[in-house]
């Protein structure tokens, strides 16, 4: 018999790694369905209940394809882009709490390995324009690097009231912090910033620039094709449900229940449940933001990022500092 | 700023309570969408009330038809009644513009509310005149060309139409 401490671990790796495949792939047919009921149609409902087999026509579409290198293309680099996005989502998924204490890679910097595991996903967009060899591929690698500059900085800065009202880097002691208030309450001005920056690193509307289909085609992917394409697809969806999970970590309570003092009998349903509905929740809404705002010109979104939500968060990291300080002493 | 910001929150809101409207969409295999009855669809040929073709092959609806996917040709039976041989409507081409039922003289070709037409092979779109003949007389009812016409055929000589006098026999007249 494998010793439970051993065994124990291995399993919760294959249902994290599971569970984001499949809310990845599910992700699909949420999104069509959801953003067709904001634009009042319904969206694909004829493939089996609901039009769930709708998923299973598009990946045996994507897996039957021919997969088609350029041949003016960097063959190396071009293949090797499409995995890094997957395994940057996978990594930072590793370190999400998903139930008291219940997370693959438990680390007291979870914070810094999350920022650093998340910003490795431009390295692929970077990679699979500039290895297209085609200019509207490279115009869209460039502006995912130059947007990430811009909202990676504040993204890090955004989460230090967090870190300091919490007194720790690691991701389940932050959740464990907001057991009386949600960080959203204590701290608005870092958890908007947060959205805003999360949105910008998963390439959604309204910061999809690199991808600007009226723009660029495709932008990074336009060359890609069959399960390369698969991948950078699968891999910005599966990015889409880390974030949402990471700003219901952060500022949402995690798996905490909420309102525990008005509602304590709402504790019968298990941490993972609640957490499992937050990221839900943030998932419908990243949708939501796509179906309602178009996509601004570039230098409008770096202007907003630099000039507006910048000073914020950094005005955010100086009044949590300031409070943090006198209550202590 | 805060102003282009709150626009956004707005229409963010708006977008969110389309989630509650009433959908639009008509879910076609099922449900169907209404035609009206002058709708412009697939062309029939149709019959006058006593059940007889009313085309009488005088190729105007082919003279008419702008992209000529009309084919027919004449022929007479021995009472001297004008008939189709052969008449071909090429539905690949066809453009529905209804000018053939304008042009049309004896209301033999109309355009129905059929919309459906679809097949696997392009060839099949070809309709023969077996294809187009219905058994009805489709929009335009009790109407008989032949019983209004100052032709003689078979059955009905010269006067004998509605609203039509006898011929004036030149050699009675007195001058």
């Amino acid at each position: 018999m494998i010793p439970t401490e051993i065994l124990y671990p291995i399993l919760l790796v294959y249902v994290v790694l599971f569970g984001l495949l499949t809310v990845a792939g599910l992700l699909i047919w949420v999104e069509r369905r959801s953003l067709a009921l904001w634009q009042d149609r319904w969206g694909p409902n004829r493939l089996g209940p609901l039009g769930l087999f709708q998923l299973v026509a598009d990946i045996i579409k994507i897996f039957t394809k021919e997969d088609w290198i350029p041949p003016f293309a960097d063959r190396g680099v071009f293949v090797l882009a499409p995995t890094v996005i997957f395994l940057a989502v996978i990594f930072s998924a590793s370190l999400i709490p998903v139930a008291e204490g219940l997370a693959v890679f438990d680390v007291n910097v979870g914070v810094l390995c999350f920022l650093a595991f998340s910003s490795m996903g431009i390295y692929s967009v970077v990679l699979g324009g500039w290895s297209s060899a085609n200019k509207f591929s490279l115009l869209g690698g460039m502006r995912a690097s130059s947007q990430m500059f811009s909202y990676e900085v504040f993204m890090g800065l955004s989460l230090m009231g967090v870190v300091m009202m919490a007194g720790s880097f690691n991701l389940n002691d932050i959740v464990a912090a907001q057991e009386k208030y949600w960080f959203i309450l204590l701290q608005p001005l870092g958890a908007l910033p947060f959205i805003f920056a999360a949105l910008a690193e998963s390439h959604r509307t309204p910061f999809d620039a690199p991808e600007a289909e009226s723009e660029l085609i495709a932008g990074f992917h336009a060359e890609y094709s069959g399960m390369k394409f698969g991948m950078f697809f699968v891999g910005e969806y599966a990015g889409v449900a880390v974030m949402s999970a990471m700003i219901a970590t952060f500022f949402f309570g995690g798996w905490q229940a909420p309102f525990p003092n008005l509602f304590p009998f709402l504790d019968v349903i298990p941490g993972s449940v609640w957490f499992g509905l937050k990221t839900l929740a943030f998932i419908l809404f990243f949708i939501l933001i796509r179906a309602s705002v178009p996509r601004p010109r570039y230098d409008q979104l770096f202007g907003f990022g630099w000039k507006v939500i910048l000073p914020i968060t950094l005005l955010n990291v100086v009044i949590t500092g300031a409070v943090v300080l006198a209550t202590q002493s | 700023m805060l102003k282009d910001i709150l626009s956004v929150v707005q229409s963010t809101w708006l977008v969110f309570l389309h989630l509650f409207r009433k959908n639009p969409t008509i879910q076609y295999p099922e449900e169907k969408a209404y035609l009206a009855p002058r709708y412009r669809g697939r062309i029939v040929l149709t019959r006058d009330p006593d059940g007889q073709e009313r085309c009488v092959a005088c190729n105007l609806c082919a003279v008419a038809c702008p992209v000529d996917c009309i084919a027919l040709e004449g022929t007479e039976d021995e009472t001297g009644r004008r008939y189709p041989d052969r008449f071909q409507i090429n539905f690949s081409r066809c453009i529905f513009c209804g000018l053939c039922e304008e042009a049309c003289p004896t209301y033999a070709i109309q355009l129905t509310p059929d919309t459906e037409l679809a097949e696997y092979n392009r060839q099949n779109l070809v309709y023969e005149k077996e294809d187009l003949l219905i058994a009805g007389e489709g929009k335009y009812h009790g109407y008989n060309f032949y019983k209004v016409a100052g032709l003689a055929i078979g059955g009905k000589d010269k006067g004998q139409a509605q609203n039509e006098r006898a011929p004036v026999d030149v050699k009675s007249l007195d001058l």
